[in-house]
């Protein structure tokens, strides 16, 4: 029996690319405490990538689910259901927006890439939770991931800054709706990331810079920071957080006006 | 051989899981050494790393072959 505290938690871990990944991260830490996991990919190009890794991490439970057809996502479910029978907590690490429309105006938006953007980076989360649901009748965990271009404006973020913030709109209606079932929601709010999901948006280097200037820390965060934040919305340890949105992006989040001294830096 | 080349072929080989030899100065990631779209990305993000540059998105759009890369280190590091 694994040690730790996550140890008896299993979970479903969405949106591990590789490394970078902010979703590996979080199952480093997982698994540090003792958590079993799952892993849902999309396509084969990700399922050998995500392989490896699962394996680092203990696990041989991969499950292929495209979470814009509604029947992949209730077979991944009713895999997890066969083989587990229950869950205990979801990572949904998600998101897509057409790289054309992650620079420029916002204005630009087309009409295709605006319902597919929120799609799969909003309505896959509500669509996610309704499937655990039935999994968690010993109440759960779920967790989603956001960014700070939800409240305010970050130059390229674009159509991506309102999916994000529909999403955590979503995580408080979601808390509400699961709360009785002892079912938490909670969003982490991550500082900039460089993984390759954020490489297809334009600036990213820039956004990395400015963070890294003028937050509090003057640092960037990393994966293994966002993983132990997310460790702890996902243990009992948080048994009283919900519909929370928390960041982890170095303090930035807090700052009014640019620091003084981070004015020189690039 | 130079230095950058060995260290942008040891990353190629690594990440595509190729023979060395195959990695000529003509050889295409994407044609010849079996990559998709997702790892030429992860492979100018690899560049970057090791060599601690910056690729902006239009020059990694020009780094389509094993020789494009070593050029464009060796001037990025020179």
């Amino acid at each position: 029996m694994a040690e730790g505290l996550m140890a008896g938690k299993r979970g479903l871990i969405m949106g591990l690319a590789n490394n970078r990944s902010i979703a590996w991260g979080i199952s480093k830490a997982l698994h540090a405490q003792g958590a079993e996991l799952a892993f849902a990919y999309q396509g084969e190009a990700l399922k050998r990538r995500v392989e490896p890794l699962a394996n680092e991490v203990g696990s041989d439970f991969m499950v292929e689910c495209d979470v814009t057809d509604e029947a992949a996502v209730d077979n991944a479910f009713a895999e997890i259901k066969k083989r587990w029978g229950n869950l205990d907590f979801v990572v949904h690490a998600i998101g897509f927006s057409n790289k054309d429309e992650l620079e420029g105006r916002y204005i630009d938006t087309t009409p295709e890439n605006f319902a597919l953007t929120m799609n799969i980076s909003v309505f896959s989360f509500t669509a996610v939770a309704k499937r655990a649901e039935a999994l968690m009748s010993e109440g759960g965990s779920l967790l989603t991931l956001t960014y700070y271009g939800s409240e305010k404006y970050v130059p390229n973020y674009n159509v991506m800054g309102v999916a994000k913030a529909a999403l955590e709109a979503s995580v408080r209606y979601l808390a509400v709706d699961l709360g009785k079932k002892g079912i938490r929601v909670n969003a982490i709010s991550a500082g900039a990331i460089k993984t390759l999901a954020a490489s297809g948006i334009a600036g990213l280097r820039d956004m990395l810079h400015w963070q890294e200037a003028n937050s509090p820390m003057r640092k960037n965060v990393t994966i293994d920071e966002v993983g132990g934040a997310a460790m702890y919305l996902l243990s009992d340890l948080s048994s009283g957080v919900s519909g929370e949105i928390h960041y982890v992006d170095a303090g930035y989040n807090i700052v009014g006006m640019k620091l003084l001294d981070g004015a020189e830096e690039e | 051989m130079s230095e950058v080349e060995d260290r942008v072929r040891k990353i190629v080989v690594e990440h595509l899981n190729v023979e060395a030899d195959k990695v000529t100065e003509k050889a295409s990631f994407i044609d010849d050494l079996g990559a998709d779209s997702l790892d030429q990305v992860e492979l100018v993000m690899a560049f970057e790393e090791e060599f601690s540059v910056e690729i902006p998105d239009d020059a990694a759009e020009t780094i389509q072959t094993f020789g494009d890369a070593v050029s464009f280190l060796k001037k990025a590091t020179a």
